[in-house]
């Protein structure tokens, strides 16, 4: 019976998308079957962030209205292993799909996949209510400013409100140069406020923007040091205990490098 | 005189402090207005604790969050503010 993890934030762009892609495709690699539900109709993202549009026959809105079986609707990523996308509606609103349908589609998923991710639209509405309707558990994504923390506070109280508890968080696009600068809120210091544990850190990293123009997600790059942190987190969803990444790749070898310049 | 140098400057201040007490203010608003039954349960418990002292108008109590700043460095601070009409004491000498 598999596990059905809702991705979700509040505000908008804080990585939503290439978290989900990222952490689907890094399960897959570690050898789980994984399907990636592409829940914001009307804006169909994940297809292309995955380099999967060109396969796109039927979508999710087909399969909840009985127009095709789920089997047709689901896309197998060939280039790994055990990897599907079921794809948004391009052309059909939120109110194409209800909460109660979202329910009964990941109970379905669930007999097939062994982790059943959710790719939540922004907001509080009707997206978000149909993305949580059939979550067992929440990934919480936000960025270190204070717009989009405090949208991640709210969407804590609204996944409560529905049940969802102990909501995991992500902290996406962080900045280290501003970090050491002091000219971004410390990890800690949101953590603490959030109440909320967390599943991990992501820096900002081009790598992500190269590798979404290729539709290749960033764990399939050695390189990527925001490829890495993502492959951190799939294992600890896995529930292996992985260290944090040190971020500060440069950081710690100035600091070698000062001390033996005799600096500091 | 403008002092550039001078001391509550908020330039003074790493701007990822100034994110964090914004935040940590604007979230006791948000948190409060999430949860109305919030506001409500506190009215009842100091409506408890305090009524075999005081009979209070419960009609005409209203508790509120807002901010406040601090006395001693001027900061804004989230505060509890409680307007408690009072009909009649009840407390006798014995
Ligand atoms: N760690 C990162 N480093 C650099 N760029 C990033 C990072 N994470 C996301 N981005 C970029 O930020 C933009 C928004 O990301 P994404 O689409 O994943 O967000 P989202 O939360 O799904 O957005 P929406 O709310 O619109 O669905 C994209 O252009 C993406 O490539
Ligand atoms: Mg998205």
């Amino acid at each position: 019976m598999g596990e059905v993890l809702v991705i979700t934030s509040g505000k908008g762009g804080v990585g939503k998308t290439t978290t989900a892609a990222n952490i689907g495709t890094a399960l897959s690699l570690l050898g789980k079957k994984v399907v990636i539900v592409d829940a914001d109709i009307g804006l169909r993202n994940l297809d292309v962030v995955m380099g999967l549009e060109n396969r796109i026959v039927y979508d999710i809105v087909d399969v909840t209205q009985g127009i095709c079986r789920l089997k047709q609707a689901l896309i197998k990523d060939k280039r790994y292993d055990g990897l599907y996308l079921l794809p948004a509606a391009q052309t059909k609103d939120k109110t194409a799909i209800q909460p109660k349908q979202m329910l009964a589609l990941s109970k379905r998923l669930k007999e097939e996949f062994d982790y059943i991710l959710i790719d939540c639209p922004a907001g509080i509405e009707q997206g978000f209510k149909n993305a949580i309707a059939g979550a067992d558990k929440a990934i919480v994504v936000t960025a270190p400013e204070i717009s989009a923390v405090r949208d991640a506070d709210r969407i804590i109280g609204l996944l409560e409100a529905n049940e969802i508890y102990n909501p995991k968080l992500i902290v996406n696009k962080v900045r280290i140069d501003m970090v050491k600068k002091g000219d971004m809120m410390d990890i800690d210091d949101m953590i603490d406020i959030l109440a909320i544990e967390l599943l991990g850190v992501i820096p900002d990293d081009q790598s992500i923007v190269i590798s979404t123009n290729r539709g290749e997600p960033a764990v399939t790059d050695e390189n990527s040091l925001a490829g890495r942190a993502f492959k951190n987190i799939a294992e600890r969803i896995l529930g292996n205990e992985v260290p944090f990444l040190d971020l500060d790749v440069d950081e710690s070898f100035f600091r070698k490098f000062a001390r033996k310049l005799g600096f500091k | 005189m403008f002092n550039m140098f001078g001391r509550g400057n908020r330039r003074d201040h790493k701007s990822k402090e100034i994110a964090k007490e914004r935040l940590k203010l604007v979230l006791v608003h948000d948190r409060a207005n999430v949860s109305p039954h919030f506001l409500e349960m506190i009215k009842g418990d100091i409506v408890g604790v305090i009524k075999d002292y005081i009979e209070v108008d419960e009609k005409g109590l209203e508790i509120t969050i807002t901010k406040t700043k601090r006395e001693y460095d001027d900061t804004m601070v989230p505060a509890l503010v409680a307007n408690i009409p009072i009909k009649r004491m009840k407390y006798r000498e014995k």
